[in-house]
């Protein structure tokens, strides 16, 4: 009997294609992943595999060639579904808004009442340690705080799907494991499933219950690994043996992957 | 080439459109004459070389503007660039200067230099003196230090560095400069002969106007536009072309 | 040894005093510049700050003087208006639209660089001498800037701040609203105030032919019969308001671009 969480998030058979002046670009697929509800789920790939595209066809910011996603039970269409959460990788505060009204831009748009969005932005800026700049705009804070204000607004939201795309890409390392932490502080605290594409192997292995490896262009799931970590994780998980082994597991995979992406194209 | 025919589309359904307004006479020929009449005008006026003089104190004019601005402000531009209080003392005047009216100083030219070519020069040279300025300081503000440091660790001297590394890289925006001079340098020149001079195509715009003959006033206004859109287009040409090679931008 | 670092130590003090107000010091440069100007070329080409000052605040005193001053300020605003609606109307309009905006870019730039007092005779014929001519040679010169940098405004916006409001759902009308006009916001500023200086050179301009009244009309009376005082005086006064007026608008510009600092 499967005792499994219900599935939240399935792709069959998706394909994306760039059509363009210069031709066409097979940029991903054909893709077949099941998420289950509230899993942590990653995705490590070369640069160039398209990873950043399942994210788009995930999410309806981008329509599949082929194939067909489906989102709790119905199939996606052209709009973004209601209940779904995205970080990017680059900066995208707005600003010209202080913190405090980044973060409930996208709230204010639901159908909530002032005391509830109030309530709402309190719990991400204390969960997020941005109590202290509510009323800052993003000039002046640094990269990292950046992102933790669009990780906020994503937050009040309450998505019950969260996708990252490549979120701590441009923060030192340092920043990148306390980011880490923070995400599975968010993770366990919503009950959210999560979705995280990033190239940081470590980052991959050390927050997800189960990682994907892509191979390169185009993008293809070539294994998908169970890390079998407890819920109550968090970066000091790096010590222990098995992170070592789902390391290498992935950089063997990978570094083919990483050969063959680097070599110039075929013309 | 999608783009190409909607500008040509563009361009000439308005023509159209006037050309025949004005052969119904709903525009009359004392406002207006119809477009082709004006392209006839033209193509006489360049035929008979009436005005071949007027064109070339113009042109003559202009260039003498441009080459001035342009060297003084580069060069004015690097020394500003180094002396840090003078920068601050000049910054606000940069920031306000297009907003004053520059024509006002006219009439003290030609009290100071007389009713020759000076003053027609002098407030094109003006205008877009400025503009290069400021590019200048754009550009060497963009130099990113670490280019300075590696002229160092190579020993070159300061000239030198100036030379076959700060300027190079500063170019983009030094082209940005001279392409604004340009258009100030005509916009100077043209204005100044309008107002009050007795040479050059804004002059003899002026006095077409004045006598009433719009046959000679309108072709050569039209002779004006296009020489400064082929001036534009041919530097948007060739900045494109060096961007291209630098692969930036 | 002690008068030179007293020398070094003031010299310091005048340092920090310029930079902390670089226009006030501009101002006096520019006054002794302009002492010493008439000193080598005397009062048949200018007069000196005093005596212009003096005369300006004559001027002012008369109802006649500000006659003038409310023609030329009422077809100013006039003109300003139509400039600022008018550029950004075609500015948004492109800015939405990137075919459109590819295909009438080239016409806006050649209307940025092509000299328009040569159309001036034009607008005369249209309009009439008056009014309608002043206001529309003003609007001629404030449209281009406002419609330029409010296309190039559109198109600077990151790409990135559209696909986080599509994600968040936004409708398109929406975002054009609430992420688009508020990102583009500080281009387009600077594209007005640089509209409002060249308005107001294109009114004065437009006045100084085809009017019997207004500042421009004053300027170029005074310049045929040689009266050196009404120059300098309207000139004074019209860089002052000139300046005044771009430097508060600069001052909102770059508070614009510093939210909060």
């Amino acid at each position: 009997m499967d005792t499994q969480p219900p599935i939240h998030v399935s792709l069959r058979d998706v394909t994306k294609v760039y059509v363009s002046g210069l031709g066409r670009t097979h940029a991903m697929g054909p893709i077949d992943i099941d998420l289950r509800r509230g899993e942590f789920f990653a995705v490590v790939g070369p640069s160039g595999c398209g990873k950043s595209t399942l994210l788009d066809v995930i999410a309806a910011l981008a329509p599949p060639s082929q194939g067909v996603v489906t989102f709790e039970g119905r199939p996606i269409g052209d709009a973004v579904p209601e209940g779904v959460g995205v970080v990017f990788q680059e900066n995208a505060s707005f600003p010209w808004l202080n913190v405090a009204d980044n973060i409930t831009f996208g709230l204010r748009r639901l159908p909530v009442d002032g005391a509830e969005i109030e309530r709402r932005l309190q719990y991400a800026l204390q969960l997020m340690g941005l109590q202290d700049f509510a009323r800052a705009f993003p000039s002046q804070l640094s990269g990292g705080m950046r992102q933790r204000v669009c990780i906020a607004r994503t937050l009040v939201m309450q998505p019950r799907l969260i996708l990252l795309d490549e979120p701590f890409g441009a923060l030192d390392q340092q920043t990148r494991l306390l980011m880490g932490d923070e995400l599975l502080r968010i993770w366990r605290a919503t009950g959210a499933t999560v979705l995280l594409i990033t190239h940081a192997l470590d980052e991959a292995a050390m927050l997800a219950d189960r990682v994907a490896v892509m191979s390169a262009r185009p993008g293809r799931i070539l294994e998908v690994i169970e890390t079998g970590w407890p819920r109550e994780r968090d970066s000091q998980i790096v010590s222990v043996p098995e992170f070592g082994t789902i390391t290498a597991r992935l950089w063997t995979l990978l570094r083919a992957q990483s050969m063959q992406a680097l070599r110039p194209e075929a013309v | 080439m999608r783009v190409v025919f909607y500008r040509l589309l563009a361009v000439f359904l308005p023509l159209a459109l006037l050309e025949i307004l004005c052969r119904d006479h709903v525009i009359t020929p004392l406002t207006l004459p119809a477009p082709s009449r004006i392209l006839l005008g033209l193509w006489g006026v360049m035929e008979n070389g009436a005005f071949n003089a007027a064109i070339l104190k113009t042109l003559t004019n202009v260039g003498l503007a441009l080459v001035l601005s342009v060297a003084v402000g580069i060069v004015a531009g690097a020394a500003i660039h180094r002396a840090r209080l003078l920068r601050a003392l000049l910054e606000p005047l940069f920031s306000t200067y297009y907003a004053i009216p520059i024509y006002a100083f006219y009439p003290l030219f030609i009290v100071v230099f007389g009713l020759g070519d000076a003053p027609q020069v002098l407030i094109g040279f003006m205008l877009a003196v400025v503009s290069m300025i400021v590019s200048t300081l754009a550009g060497l503000d963009s130099v990113p230090a670490v280019l300075g440091k590696t002229a160092r660790v190579l020993q070159l001297g300061p000239v030198e560095t100036m030379r076959s590394v700060t300027l190079p890289y500063a170019a983009p925006y030094l082209f940005t400069g001279v392409k604004l001079a340009v258009a100030y340098a005509f916009i100077g020149v043209i204005g100044a002969e309008f107002i009050m001079s007795g040479t050059g195509l804004g002059y003899e715009i002026r006095f077409a106007y004045d006598n009433l003959d719009n046959n000679v006033m309108y072709p050569l206004i039209l002779l004006i536009l296009l020489i400064a859109i082929a001036v534009n287009m041919s530097l948007d040409r060739w900045e494109r072309r060096l961007r291209a090679r630098r692969g930036r931008g | 040894m002690g008068t030179s670092l007293a020398g070094a130590a003031g010299a310091r003090v005048m340092r920090r005093i310029i930079y902390a107000h670089p226009s006030l010091f501009l101002v006096i440069v520019l006054l002794v510049l302009w002492q010493a100007v008439f000193w080598l070329v005397g009062r048949d080409a200018l007069l000196p700050p005093l005596e212009t000052i003096l005369y300006l605040a004559r001027l002012l005193q008369t109802a006649r003087f500000w006659g003038h001053i409310a023609e030329t300020g009422t077809a100013f605003v006039i003109a300003l208006v139509i400039s600022v609606v008018a550029g950004l109307a075609i500015g948004l309009a492109l800015g939405v639209n990137r075919m459109a905006a590819e295909v009438f870019e080239p016409f806006l730039l050649a209307g940025n660089s092509v000299p328009k007092i040569a159309l001036y005779p034009i607008v005369l014929l249209i309009f009439g001498i008056g009014m309608p001519a002043k206001i529309a040679f003003g609007a001629i010169h404030g449209v281009v800037p406002v419609a330029i940098f409010t296309v190039t405004a559109c198109s600077n916006v990151p790409p990135i701040l559209f696909r986080a409001a599509a994600a968040m759902r936004l409708t398109r009308w929406d975002m054009i609203r609430s992420v688009l006009l508020p990102a583009a916001l500080p281009d387009i500023f600077s594209g007005i105030r640089i509209g409002f200086s060249l308005t107001l050179i294109g009114t004065i301009l437009g006045e100084m032919f085809g009017s019997q009244r207004g500042l421009g009309y004053l300027l170029m009376t005074a310049i045929g019969l040689q009266n050196i005082q009404v120059i300098m005086s309207v000139t004074l006064l019209l860089v002052l308001v000139a300046a005044t007026v771009n430097t508060v608008l600069l001052e909102q510009d770059r508070r614009l671009r510093k939210p909060g600092g």
